[in-house]
């Protein structure tokens, strides 16, 4: 027996590591049928990869004090050797790490990857999403540039809205009645340990609970139903070696993209580094215009399409929080007979279009000012048409979720396949 | 087996245990969510703000900081005053009904003297500050209608020139006008006030 078998041997007796590669890779049979939508889950992965490794590095030279945290960035991406590749590295991977995770979210919804037995799944997954927001959000603190600091403060001041408890929970998220350097410390806590480690688990929960009841695929059909002799799914093939070279393929495309905006467009038009944010933070002067960066814009724009309503703007607030707490109850809302889009009538084509145009204009509003399209003449009083336009969007993301268990259960569907299908 | 009796024991036993450990649990959950809450330091800082108004002529605005909150001090024109009765049906709350002013400010111009405006200067909405938008009509780039007043540049509010909020935009209430008062003709003081 060769040195490599025996010290193989020896682990095994010790650790599970053989099974564990088998259970996990060499024997956990995918589906044969996935396509492109599938490269999303691993390149999300490697996106989490590349953040943990830049993100350590750049706390090496980053001071999190509210005097010195804007001119260590500046000293990063100047005089630290290679720093302001590894700073952009960074800033780059939070912007595509969202433009992954929304691809595979969608995905999720083409194919009903939410659907029993994968409730579960799902809301692992969306756990990851409600903590990659948070990730984002206290890390975009951390240059306390112009943006930093008012996105900080109106993002706190939605906690103040909540009726009694709302300004104490906000002084107490704050740690001061104004956004200062004890917000920029304890940010830069959460931002560096804390939610990254209850992404790490989340995301081993979401893999363990994906390897329990398999994947999904485009036809949304169970290849556990057709098995051979020795109990593989007929229409299964095995994680590795098929998946992993197909994985790095997309891994190899991905990273092209990815270094191409890295070294040619690192802020991306004002997108992925908003201009603002290269003056350093001034708690007495708001930027002339000011907007989230581009992965919440959808939800900025729904808390500014809702109206005050008897003299307190929670509403507007309840209705962004919804935006996303509806997501959660996606497994119970959908009572289609079919999971995958291929076999769906053309009512939830429909609304799924709909949905997906919505959720694109309110982005776009989102980052615009609201007077952008101009004002209706004397029609509507004369109010902004973004306005409108952004409340007709709101209505149809909700109607999206909300009539959901109505018209997926009229929807004409066709027959699914018995075997997956190319 | 076990009978009954030491089934029942061991249940009280089991839910006596968790129980003090869960009361456990929360005692020890205090310090860490006490140490969040502002420091001694955060709380001490805070000092009123004197502000000499000689040089602020009328139609000037200036801006202080209060408690890390930027303050506006804005010399009002006899027009802009006049402003301020013209607009009384565009803007919400026009007596000032909802408490953002100490009792001394109660009043049409939301002032101890009407020339001088003091108002935080942080939207009531989700706290960005509004922009000075002093001038009248087109210039402000707010339509041939605006009266002067502010403009908050993160969500579309507007104020007027008493810092009362118009209708349809998001915040909710009229700018808050901070305790103050003045020591002599020229000399205001900023979070303190007069003995009522």
């Amino acid at each position: 027996m060769s040195f490599a078998k025996l010290a193989l041997r020896w682990v095994d007796d010790r650790f599970p590591l053989s099974s564990f590669l088998k259970n996990h890779l060499t024997e956990y049979y995918a589906p044969k049928n996935f396509n492109f939508w599938y490269f999303f889950g691993s390149l999300a992965m490697l996106v989490l990869v590349i953040q943990i490794v830049t993100g350590i590095f750049l706390t090496m030279h980053y001071k999190p004090d509210a005097s010195q945290a804007f001119a260590s960035v500046e000293y990063i991406m100047r005089d630290v050797p290679l720093g302001w590749l590894i700073r952009y590295v960074h800033s780059t991977g939070a912007s595509m790490f969202f433009v992954v995770i929304y691809l595979h979210m969608f995905r999720a919804l083409m194919y009903g990857s939410y659907r029993k037995p994968r409730e579960l799944l799902w809301l692992f997954g969306m756990l990851i999403y409600l903590c990659l927001m948070a990730e984002a959000f206290f890390g975009y603190l951390l240059p306390w540039g112009q943006m930093s600091y008012w996105g900080a403060q109106v993002i706190i001041n939605l906690f103040a809205a909540i009726p009694f408890v709302g300004p104490d929970l906000a002084v107490w998220i704050r740690g001061d009645y104004v956004v200062s350097d004890a917000t920029l410390n304890r940010f830069f806590a959460f931002h560096v340990i804390a939610i990254p480690l209850v992404i790490l688990g989340l995301v081993t929960c979401h893999l363990v609970a994906l390897h329990e009841v398999g994947s999904n695929n485009p036809d949304g059909i169970d290849i556990k139903k057709h098995k051979d002799k020795s109990g593989k799914p007929l229409d299964g093939i095995p994680f590795h070696p098929y998946y992993t070279f197909k994985d790095l393929v997309g891994v190899v495309v991905f990273l092209m993209v990815f270094t191409l905006i890295v070294f040619f467009a690192p802020e991306m038009g004002g997108y992925f580094l908003e201009y603002n944010n290269f003056v350093p933070a001034d708690p007495l002067k708001t930027p002339d215009h000011i907007a989230p960066v581009w992965y919440f814009t959808p939800f900025y724009s729904i808390l500014r399409a809702i109206p005050p309503l008897f003299g307190s703007q929670f509403p507007g607030v309840i209705a962004m929080g919804l935006a996303v707490v509806v997501l959660f109850f996606m497994p119970w809302l959908d009572r289609g007979a079919v999971s995958s889009i291929r076999y769906r009538g053309v009512i939830y084509k429909s609304w799924l279009a709909s949905f997906v145009i919505s959720f694109l204009i309110l982005g776009y509003l989102g980052v615009k000012p609201t007077s952008v399209w101009g004002q209706f003449g004397n029609w509507l009083d004369g109010a902004d048409r973004a306005v409108v336009v952004a409340r007709v969007c709101t209505a149809s993301y909700f109607l999206f979720f909300f009539l959901m268990p109505w018209y997926t259960k009229i929807d004409k569907t066709k027959p699914e396949p018995e075997r997956v299908t190319s | 087996m076990i009978d009954e009796d030491t089934r029942r024991k061991r249940r009280i036993l089991v839910l006596g245990t968790s129980a003090a450990g869960i009361i456990g649990g929360l005692g020890a959950a205090i310090p860490f969510i006490a140490s969040m809450a502002p420091s001694a330091k955060a709380r001490a800082a805070g000092a009123p703000v004197e502000v000499d108004l000689d040089g602020l002529e009328p139609g000037m605005m200036i801006t202080l900081e209060w408690r890390g909150k930027p303050v506006w001090v804005l010399h009002r024109t006899d027009a802009m005053l006049e402003s301020l009765e013209k607009i009384v049906d565009k803007v919400q709350d026009p007596s000032s009904a909802a408490p953002m002013q100490p009792s001394y400010a109660l009043n049409a111009h939301r002032s101890i003297k009407p020339q001088y405006l003091v108002l935080v200067g942080i939207c009531t909405h989700l706290g960005c500050s509004p922009t000075q938008k002093l001038a009248v009509g087109p210039a402000s780039g707010l339509g041939e209608d605006w009266n002067g007043g502010f403009f908050c540049p993160c969500h579309g509010s507007k104020f007027d020139l008493a810092g009362r909020v118009y209708k349809g935009v998001p915040a909710p209430v009229n700018l808050e006008v901070p305790p103050h008062m003045y020591l002599s003709e020229n000399s205001l003081v900023i979070g303190e006030e007069k003995e009522v």
